[in-house]
């Protein structure tokens, strides 16, 4: 699955995009994972109410099932206009 | 209805006349110009991400929805990206009516969603560094409104 970040939760991660092996069911879930592999995902993740995730770029849920789904993208609230 | 998301800059004179231009159809067009402001007086750069594919999508779903709320003739909407400087036009959005109100709406609504649900994130870099610029709550509270 691929993953990819934008602004500071890809400041944060060191990375714009990866590919990630998981069995995660759910964007939770998959969160969890990574935050149990490195600190920098622990600290982009900490607070997840400052943070949005879109799959296969629409907006969704953080109990959003990831069966299916190709892209999973972690940003901040947008600043548009 | 048109979108366009790219790094170079626009004429938001130029584009508001060619989109108005040799219609018949339509008694009202309504406009904004969004400008990057230096509210502090040390902005050298605001710096605009955005996330290529679901941009084009998201706002193309926004407009799509302005004109089933309104009786509109065309949609424009035009959105940079990249590093932009103080005073450099950053986006507009230009609506087509028969009548006024329908334009004046539609163009608030567009707004109001192109904020905050439209893929793109501002990075103000200044003498002192670099900070991204937080969303508002404010932003957030004047979807509900529609």
């Amino acid at each position: 699955m691929n993953v990819v970040y934008f602004a500071w939760v890809r400041e944060r991660i060191g990375l714009p995009q990866e590919t990630v092996k998981t069995d995660a069911a759910t964007v939770n879930d998959l969160i969890a994972e990574l935050s149990e592999r490195e600190e920098r995902y622990a600290a982009a993740f900490a607070d997840i109410s400052a943070l949005r995730v879109a799959l296969d770029q629409e907006l969704s849920d953080f109990d959003a099932p990831l069966d299916g789904v190709r892209e999973v993208a972690f940003f901040p609230p947008m600043t548009g206009g | 209805m048109t979108v366009r998301v790219q790094a170079e800059p626009f004429d938001a004179g130029a584009e508001l006349n060619a989109f108005a231009q040799g219609r018949t159809d339509i008694g009202a067009v309504v406009s904004f110009t969004g400008v990057v402001r230096d509210t502090k007086g040390d902005l050298q750069e605001m710096l605009i991400e955005h996330y290529p594919g679901m941009t084009e999508s998201a706002i193309a779903k926004i407009a799509q929805e302005a004109t089933t709320r309104w009786a509109l003739t065309d949609v424009l909407v035009i959105h940079r990206y990249g590093p932009l400087k103080p005073g450099a036009p950053i986006m507009m959005v230009a609506t087509a009516s028969a009548h006024r109100a329908a334009s004046f709406e539609a163009a608030d609504f567009l707004m109001d969603y192109l904020k905050s649900r439209a893929p793109f994130w501002k990075k103000e870099v200044t003498a002192q560094g670099a900070a991204w610029v937080d969303a508002k709550d404010a932003d957030e509270d004047a979807l509900k409104r529609w």
